[in-house]
């Protein structure tokens, strides 16, 4: 599949309420610069998001999918995003197993103060998955224009 | 009565392949699944049972009806297309071939389904006697001959040749098209192909499931069998899966939804069971709460409420597949047997 | 055999039971079904032998709607189904009573299909079958199921009586994650590749779902309305694939590898190569572990240490 060049992915980035959310603002409030095709989804916690969450992603047309939450050890919840990254984990392994390119989903942990660190993850993971192009192994034909 | 010669089969196939979409069964890892002919597939014409039944190329599991879209602020409509071009089904079993008579019962009559009439109109059935009907066929019980199916032709396999008999105008038009391949029959065809016929009856004569009764199902029936006690005991070990209505030949329930595309809706519908929670469920809560009504429901349709409305037509035509696959075992012979065995023991 | 039955009369008799949970003749040859008794006569009709594939755990959980004690018996893959129903309070341990049976393994009924089957017997390494076009033998060892190729040993998990004890130490055959890692080297692309096709055989009939006993939600998420994830039909590849990776994740560290999705599947998917792929992961990143082994603790994915790996470097990753 030629990937043209101006193919800017669409990712869904889950952030968790009291870090990563934060961290975005941060980033935002600094000025710092990242792809505005990350569109941000606030979850209360890491933990919150179910694996259904990234695979609707996927479906509706998310060519990369990205799990943001606080640091081990320092989950608002006190252990959230400990269960979190073993079910990621497990998922992603799953996803990888199943010939999806295990490229197109991540986790990073961004802590409210980590702000240049948001934008840095972010275009990292923009660039990572324009390499890739679409994401036609996860895609649901009947949500393409 | 035409034959054509084992060897030119494949020519034959081929020929049919180029001019029109041809589906004929082809071994998989599941078993035998109908395939959309190419060059690289190879029939197989053994199997007597494939895992699904052709119903799906009448009646696909899932279809798109319409398609709504805002343009420019106004709704559109866009209507799916109906299937126009002609297509052949090679190999089917006349099982399945009654099954279609049944949904025709059920989609030709009014209001009719225009997208089912068209595949209907644009298929052509060429069904395959079954020279080894397997322990679990009960077809004879619903009045089908397993040596002279329905369809629009019907051929007979011989030692060395087909024998090949146009049922309707269409059938007999599709011989005349492809009539380069076959030969006219002689005499002796003519008793060969009997003779086949013959045998397969033979079978069908000692097939453990023949003698299976309808004594007591058909129409009028539902006051005696809604409310048989027995129901309770069948239902119990049913796991609440669909296989036996997906596997189904004459299964014809569906459900409709939309589905919501980001940028429009699609109107779709795609086959129901049943046996799910879920079936036919309204804001009000569900008709059949319990495993046991879902379960009485599909035997009922089949058996007393299918027949009452389609002219004695019974919603199954014995071609085994839930027998063989249903994970429980719990299928419309147990059925048959259970309710029918215990009725005699009453009267001893 | 006769052991068998006679427990149970024993059990039903002495009122220790209220009814039994076992499998009889189905009207197939080589097809056992799952049936309850309620009484010594019913019993008779009774049967155990290696064509009962059928694992009983899951019926445990509406016969635990029922009043009084519920006999159950159990092959040894079946133990650990039920024991993890227990561990997760979906069956109540006092409301059962479990006759734990040796296994030699199970006969897989596709062996049966398209073939005229009569009658079936096991004699010596054979399977003869009786069909209506004659005498023909199978070698017994290629007739099995695919979960008794790869059997983990004899030993049952939870049981109230152990019909044969010295049958608790055999031991397991083969290596079950041979095919999970074969398929793990291969590409990418391959892997896609064949998933996709094993997916687009699936027909949505949900049964491996409804046989397993992991599979134990009062509402599956697919058949609710909520969500939008309510699916009949896979309309789109996405659906199937979405299916079965939310069935077997959420099996997850509850999937004891039972077998039964892969035996009930019409379409024949061995789906076990799913859910062992994910014991696999957690037995190499979390520590071996064999759900149903104890009615007790947690399973890996309600559980954690602080220093797990990183998704991002997980083994698929």
């Amino acid at each position: 599949m030629p990937v043209k060049e101006s193919f800017t992915p669409k990712i869904v980035a889950f952030c968790c309420n009291w870090c990563s959310y934060a961290g975005a603002d941060l980033a935002g409030s600094s000025r710092l610069s990242y792809p505005a095709d990350v569109k941000i989804i606030r979850v209360p916690c890491s933990c919150r998001v179910n694996p259904m969450f990234l695979l609707r992603a996927f479906q509706k047309g998310a060519d990369g999918v990205i799990l943001c939450g606080c640091h081990p050890g320092d989950c608002h919840y006190s252990t959230g995003n400990y269960y979190a990254r073993r079910r990621m984990t497990l998922l992603f392994s799953m996803l990888s197993y199943l010939g999806i390119e295990k490229e197109r989903t991540r986790v990073e942990w961004v802590s409210a103060a980590e702000g240049a660190r948001f934008a840095s993850v972010m275009n990292d993971f923009v660039g990572t998955v324009q390499k890739l192009g679409p994401c036609r192994r996860l895609e649901d034909v009947r949500c393409k224009e | 009565m035409k034959k054509l010669e084992k060897d030119r089969l494949s020519a034959f196939l081929q020929q049919i392949g180029e001019e029109m979409p041809l589906f004929v069964p082809v071994q998989k890892e599941e078993g035998a699944v109908f395939t959309r002919w190419s060059p690289e597939v190879t029939p197989q014409l053994g199997a007597v049972r494939t895992v699904r039944s052709p119903k799906d190329l009448f009646f696909p599991q899932c279809e798109a009806l319409y398609t709504l879209k805002t343009e420019q602020g106004k709704l559109q409509i866009a209507p799916q297309k109906r299937a126009e071009e002609p297509f052949a089904v090679f190999g089917m079993r006349g099982c399945d071939a009654r099954a279609l008579q049944v949904l025709d019962q059920v989609f030709l009559t009014e209001p009719v389904d225009t997208f089912y009439k068209a595949r209907r109109e644009n298929g052509v059935l060429l069904t395959l006697a079954c020279r080894r009907p397997d322990t679990a066929c009960f077809c004879t019980v619903f009045q089908n001959d397993p040596a002279d199916p329905l369809g629009d032709v019907c051929l007979v396999e011989g030692d060395t040749c087909f024998f090949l008999m146009a049922k309707t105008e269409k059938g007999q038009a599709f011989l005349d098209r492809f009539a380069s391949f076959l030969t006219p029959c002689e005499e002796p065809d003519e008793n060969a192909c009997r003779k086949e016929q013959a045998n397969i009856r033979a079978i069908a004569a000692r097939l453990p499931l023949r003698d299976l009764s309808l004594e007591g199902w058909g129409p009028g029936q539902t006051d005696a069998r809604f409310s048989d006690p027995r129901w309770d005991t069948l239902s119990k070990n049913c796991l609440g899966c669909g296989t036996c209505t997906f596997v189904c030949p004459v299964c014809q329930c569906y459900d409709l939804h939309d589905y919501d595309t980001g940028h429009g809706v699609i109107h779709y519908r795609c086959w129901d069971s049943c046996m799910y929670e879920d079936f036919t469920r309204m804001s009000a809560g569900n008709n059949r709460p319990t495993r046991m009504q879902r379960y009485r429901q599909r035997f009922m349709h089949k058996l007393v409420y299918g027949p009452e409305n389609n002219n004695g037509m019974y919603g199954c035509v014995g071609c085994g597949r839930c027998v063989v696959k249903c994970p429980s075992s719990l299928h419309i012979v147990q059925v048959l047997r259970k309710m029918r065995k215990e009725e005699e023991h009453a009267k001893l | 055999m006769q052991r068998i039955k006679e427990t149970l009369t024993h059990w039903l008799q002495s009122g220790q039971v209220d009814r039994v949970l076992g499998w009889k003749e189905g009207d197939m040859p080589g097809l056992r079904e799952p049936a309850f008794f309620e009484n010594a006569e019913e019993l008779k009709s009774l049967c155990y032998d290696a064509f009962c594939g059928p694992n009983l755990s899951k019926f445990l959980i509406a016969a635990g709607e029922k009043d009084g004690v519920t006999a159950v018996v159990l092959k040894p893959c079946d133990s650990y189904s039920l024991n993890e129903l227990i561990r997760e309070n979906r069956v109540q341990r006092d409301r059962v009573k479990i006759l734990a049976v040796p296994c030699e393994g199970n006969i897989d009924p596709r062996v049966f299909e398209n073939r005229g089957v009569l009658s079936v017997s096991i004699e010596g390494d054979q399977l003869h079958l009786t069909t209506l076009y004659g005498e023909e033998n199978e070698p017994l060892a290629r007739c099995f199921l695919e979960r008794c190729t790869v059997c983990r040993g004899g030993r049952h998990a939870v049981y109230d009586e152990l019909l044969c004890p010295e049958a608790e130490e055999t031991p397991q055959k083969g290596d079950r994650f041979e095919a999970v890692r074969e398929l793990e080297e291969k590409s990418e692309e391959e892997r896609y590749a064949f998933w996709q096709e094993t997916f687009s055989r699936c027909i949505r009939c949900n049964a491996c779902r409804n046989a397993c006993p992991a599979c134990n939600c009062r509402e599956c998420v697919f058949d609710g309305a909520a969500l939008d994830s309510r699916q009949k039909a896979a309309a789109v590849p996405f659906e199937e694939s979405l299916f079965h990776i939310v069935r077997a994740y959420h099996v997850t560290g509850r999937c004891t590898d039972c077998g039964e999705c892969s035996r009930v599947c019409p379409s024949h998917i061995p789906l076990h190569l799913l859910n062992r792929k994910m014991i696999l992961d957690i037995n190499t990143l979390y520590g071996p572990y064999q759900a149903g082994d104890s009615d007790k603790g947690r399973s890996p994915l309600t559980d954690y240490t602080p220093d797990d790996c990183e998704p991002n470097q997980g083994k698929g990753a």
